[in-house]
């Protein structure tokens, strides 16, 4: 049996279309929570959970090994990687854009307005800092009258 | 004791304050006094599920006997549990809860910012992951303790009994025992003897703001460390591991 050795460049390609079960918007290289992929020995593909009790943490290292298997990669572990912590800072500009399209506003510094993700003013008002998932707060614009999502700064 | 089992005993015990606490959060499901903090609760119990679930599975790592996490939540009895005797006290109104959250929560933000420097790197990574949820929870139950202290004359009374009737669980937060002594000396873990002058000056500060009074020195109960839990924990227990008791090794 002739065992296919793939690239890590390859493997990440693949695992760029995989979506975020949540937020389907977004691939779970977007959110920056795949650390690393090592194809020494089969494929061991290393995931940084979100939040500790993050429901979607199974649901993508399932999708995970179900994406590669599709392609035909057997040999398929899951690292799950606890440190350094995750943080929003690691989800890309791409994937900020994406949320931003989709009506969610992308996390800011602490020290920046949130901005309404549909007519950009700044002019906005936190409705709650809890909303349908734990990492997303809700907002209202004050201008446009917009209800909206915030992903929060972590 | 071997370095493996100071940290499998004492991933246990901060599992089980994590679990018993997410546990007792999951019970107020659905009987939140408004919408947004429904889901502040629900989110926040989430958490500690989730750091029960990484707690536990290192311990059972540590300890190399093959226990999951699932063993640890759901298979182990009212003594083997080495949580605080705080985090089992029952939610009675929403004063009580929010008097636990604000006592548990600035001792436990504290303990895991010391743990995230100790020696032992499975359960440094798992404070640094930790830490920053609780620092938002600390930040949300602190803010209720000041709306209900500096609120109604009726809110007042209230928390300052939830205040004056749940103190006399905070002494076990500072008693250290041989698996406390030894973390910390083996295993650069937390300084209980540290931590204590640093929550007595938060506490006292949104205890202050909240317009409330601290209470003073008094007895202090406690045997959590020790598998010595108070009437309410069998109760949480028996609902807790109902099924897989009742239906051993059901999964779906």
């Amino acid at each position: 049996m002739v065992e296919t050795v793939y690239e890590s460049d390859q493997i990440l390609e693949w695992l760029s279309q995989v979506p975020d079960p949540e937020i389907p918007v977004l691939t779970i290289t977007d959110l920056g929570i795949v650390r690393g992929v090592d194809c020494s020995d089969g494929v061991t593909v290393s995931l940084t959970p979100t939040y500790s009790g993050c429901p979607a943490t199974e649901a993508i290292e399932a999708s995970v090994v179900a994406a590669l298997e599709d392609r035909g990669v057997s040999d398929v572990r899951i690292k799950r990687v606890l440190s350094p912590a995750w943080t929003t800072d690691w989800i890309t500009e791409d994937g900020r854009k994406k949320l931003r399209v989709y009506g969610i506003a992308p996390p800011e510094r602490r020290d920046r307005p949130v901005a309404c993700p549909r007519c950009d003013s700044s002019n906005t008002q936190v409705v709650s800092e809890f909303g349908s998932t734990a990492c997303k707060a809700s907002y209202r614009c004050v201008d446009c009258l917009e209800p909206f999502e915030y992903f929060k700064c972590l | 004791m071997r370095s493996t089992a100071i940290s499998a005993a004492y991933a246990t015990r901060l599992g089980d304050n994590a679990l018993v606490l997410g546990q007792r959060m999951i019970e107020l499901v659905a009987a939140s006094p408004e919408l947004e903090e429904e889901l502040a609760n629900a989110n926040f119990s989430l958490d500690y599920i989730g750091q029960a679930r990484m707690f536990y599975t290192y311990a059972g790592e540590c300890e190399g006997a093959g226990r999951t996490e699932d063993d640890f939540a759901f298979l182990r009895p009212e003594h083997e549990y080495r949580n605080l005797l705080l985090v089992e006290q029952p939610n009675g109104h929403f004063g009580d809860s929010t008097v636990r959250a604000v006592l548990f929560e600035s001792w436990y933000l504290l303990l895991l910012e010391a743990l995230t420097r100790c020696a032992d790197e499975g359960l440094a990574a798992i404070a640094e992951r930790a830490v920053k949820e609780v620092r938002y929870h600390v930040r949300h139950s602190s803010q209720w303790l000041v709306r209900l202290g500096d609120g109604t004359e009726e809110s007042h009374a209230r928390v300052q009994a939830s205040l004056d009737n749940l103190w006399r669980f905070t002494g076990e937060m500072f008693a250290p025992d041989d698996v406390d002594e030894q973390m910390h000396k083996s295993l650069n873990g937390p300084d209980l003897a540290a931590i204590e002058p640093q929550w007595r000056r938060n506490v006292a500060a949104i205890v202050a703001e909240a317009t409330l009074e601290l209470p003073g020195d008094q007895w202090m109960a406690s045997g959590g460390k020790q598998g010595k839990h108070t009437e309410h924990f069998g109760f949480l227990l028996a609902e807790m591991q109902y099924l897989q008791r009742a239906y051993p090794g059901a999964e779906w």
